[in-house]
């Protein structure tokens, strides 16, 4: 016990500033910004890897590590896409995973955002689409905002999921679903 | 015949300095199998091979002996198009030969031909590594009906779980029949993320397969991309620069200790620690971090290329990397004795999910959690490449086969690894970190061989071209592949909230055996 104080306290608080949003990632704009500003206080978020190859995976865990400490800024990585107010998706959308992506997504209570992380995500990467892919993740359900990058950093990952609840409208991107 | 006789038939292939192909009738598949198998052997992969022209299907399967790889090569013989299975001998075939007949058409003799990695996506009269081409139709979003094998009997419950799972982990379906909260059975279905990646290969040339190779898993990216050019730069008879060969044994080893890290927190956090991932993640962090100034990456997806390296430390870098290291070597040895001496974390460790010896090599586990189970297979030292030849890395095995065990070698070889990645960084010859690669040269025919060690196993990738600088045929392997049918016994006699700690302690792939 001692041992394990004694390391907290050698440590310290080693948590960092978070990134500001980036409007440019933003390629849709469903909601009003009163619903964002709402969310933006605590906001739960389901992740569904649909067809990664893990490696976005390992930078969304960063997250929660004591430098990035996402639920210190008031967001959590929920169980049920019931409980959930974004939709943070990986991979290309395997053909195998299209049913149950689709079926999360309508799970979730409206108003929802969805963010497509890493060029996979965004465009279908390197995978492509084929008989087995169907490519990025805006062939299957509707994306809000895209974070390009293989993987994308940690930062990178909490710009896109900030820039998703940010109050400022972007300019130039289709309203409306 | 014993398994000399075979080797001295074999022909030495391009790639892997250990890997041979001998050509077998069907009488000589099974024989030569069940030799190694005798001799202490495993099979490591099954796969089909390049289907040139109509009816010229082939059947190969990798075998790996106490110094290397034998591949079996069998034509499908023209009376049935059945091979015969190796189920028998080697329970893990099984999974890869459905596989084989999903992807390739290829059927074995062996009673399960159930589909494994084909659910919905394309029709079972179609392989996708046969059809010359295959449309992109509209997704499809209909759930299949794959038979489970269910337990019967009073109070047996079923509980199904997945595809989608409650944690930032891939997607995969597990069936557990239980009594109360004991597990009687686990049946895992997985293909999941299969998302074309055989196929992939085939349309990418020769000189870009590394890129798709580092993604089939991308937490061992490393492992991956060099085996892919390990084989290609056999197959091109090119050497590669000695300090680049250095340099990917220092990110192979880096990818090892970013991984054992992370697993380490995460087991913690399983157990009810929340202290154990706040100090693991922040040492990974710590670690990304000196990796991205000395290498320009966080994760080096991109860092092995065809010829050599396409990142090289300057000194500056190299010396921050190494301070890294050895912090990391001295906060994680201080974090191992906090875990050992928590009362609370040894509970949930200490038996759970046990694979004793005898199973683990009945069953073939392998990599990581075949030495925490007494299989003390490890390429690196069995079957050494250059530059590991010259670092004779230990071993570390244990014998407990449970969590704990799991843990203790992740905990050993975080050792030797981190003291492994410092002697590269101090040693490492000078010089070039990367030639460049003729024009493509390589004939249609030829079969070229990686094989690495990863950080869970031996990957294993086999290349043929297809003459003209294309990929005529990828197959990329993961130790998963042997892992998962294993984990279904580990949980046997468990209990259900148990199999989180359990799954994380095998820390499988699904990526990488979904393709
Ligand atoms: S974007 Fe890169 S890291 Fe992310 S899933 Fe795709 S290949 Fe993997």
């Amino acid at each position: 016990m001692l041992k394990t104080l004694r390391t907290i306290a050698a440590v310290g608080i080693v948590s960092e500033p978070p990134p500001e949003a980036d409007l440019a990632l933003r390629v849709r704009e469903a909601l009003p910004a009163k619903v964002r500003e709402v969310l933006g206080r605590a906001l739960a978020i389901r992740h569904v890897d649909a067809g990664s190859c893990n490696g976005c995976e390992l930078e969304i865990h960063a997250l929660n590590n004591p430098f990035y400490n996402i639920e210190g800024l008031g967001i959590r990585f929920v169980a049920s896409p019931r409980h959930a107010d974004l939709l943070l998706v990986t991979g290309p959308v395997s053909r195998h995973m299209a049913l149950a992506l689709r079926r999360t997504f309508d799970a979730m209570p409206d108003p929802k955002f969805v963010v497509a992380l890493g060029d996979c995500g965004c465009t279908g990467g390197i995978f492509g689409e084929n008989y087995a892919s169907c490519g990025r993740v805006a062939n299957v359900i509707p994306v809000d905002v895209v974070v390009p990058g293989c993987p994308p950093s940690p930062v990178q990952i909490l710009q896109g999921i900030l820039t998703a609840i940010s109050t400022t409208p972007a300019r130039g991107v289709a309203h409306g679903p | 015949m014993p398994l000399r006789k075979w080797l001295e038939r074999a022909q030495a292939l391009p790639g892997s300095p250990s890997a041979a192909r001998v050509v077998v009738d069907v009488t000589d598949w099974l024989a030569a199998a069940g030799d190694v198998a005798a001799a202490g052997g495993q099979l490591l992969a099954l796969w089909g091979a390049n289907v040139p022209a109509a009816g010229d299907a082939r059947v190969r399967a990798a075998l790996v002996h106490e110094s290397g790889l034998l591949v079996l090569e069998l034509a499908l013989p023209a009376t049935d198009g059945l091979y015969p299975g190796l189920q028998s001998i080697y329970p893990a075939a099984s999974r890869m030969q459905r596989a084989a007949c999903d992807l390739s058409g290829i059927t074995s003799d062996d009673p399960d031909q159930r589909p494994w990695l084909r659910h919905a996506a394309w029709p079972a009269s179609e392989h996708p590594l046969c059809a010359s081409v295959m449309g992109v139709e509209a997704a499809a979003l209909t759930p299949d009906d794959y038979r489970f094998q269910s337990v019967e009997g009073e109070g047996v419950h079923e509980l199904p779980v997945g595809p989608v799972h409650a944690g930032i982990i891939e997607p995969g379906h597990f069936r557990f029949s239980i009594v109360g909260e004991k597990v009687l059975r686990l049946e895992a279905r997985l293909g999941y993320v299969h998302k074309g990646i055989e196929r992939r290969f085939q349309e990418l040339r020769l000189y870009e397969g590394h890129r798709l190779a580092a993604r089939v898993s991308g937490d061992a990216a490393i492992a991956y991309s060099w085996a892919y050019c390990q084989a290609l730069e056999g197959l091109e008879r090119v050497q590669v620069p000695p300090r680049a060969l250095w340099l990917r044994a220092l990110c192979l080893e880096l990818e090892r200790i970013q991984n054992h890290l992370g697993d380490l927190g995460a087991l913690g956090n399983d157990a009810g620690f929340a202290f154990g991932l706040a100090q693991f993640s922040r040492l990974k962090e710590e670690l990304l971090r000196a990796v991205q100034l000395a290498l320009g990456q966080r994760y080096l997806l991109d860092a092995v290329v065809p010829g050599g390296m396409a990142v090289d430390p300057g000194v500056a870098g190299i010396a921050s990397l190494a301070d890294c290291l050895h912090h990391i070597a001295g906060e994680s040895l201080n974090l191992r004795n906090i875990y050992d001496e928590h009362a609370g974390v040894q509970d949930r460790f200490v038996g759970a999910g046990a694979v004793a010896p005898e199973l683990a090599r009945r069953l073939g586990l392998t990599g990581l959690c075949g030495r925490a189970s007494g299989q003390e297979g490890d390429l690196r030292v069995d079957a050494p490449w250059p530059p590991y030849d010259a670092l004779a890395p230990v071993k570390c095995v244990q014998r407990g086969g449970d969590v704990a065990a799991r843990v203790s070698v992740r905990f050993d070889e975080l050792q030797v690894s981190l003291q492994l990645a410092l002697r590269v960084l101090e040693q490492m010859p000078a010089g070039a970190v990367r030639f460049a690669m003729p024009v493509p040269a390589a004939p249609a025919g030829e079969l070229g061989i990686g094989l690495v060690e990863g950080w869970r196993g031996p990957v294993m990738l086999a290349l043929e071209p297809d003459g003209n600088g294309g990929i005529a045929r990828c197959h990329p392997h993961d130790p998963s592949w042997q892992n998962w049918p294993v984990l279904e016994h580990a949980i046997l006699g468990n209990i259900v909230p148990d199999f989180p700690l359990i799954n994380k302690s095998f820390n499988l792939s699904y990526s990488g055996q979904d393709l």
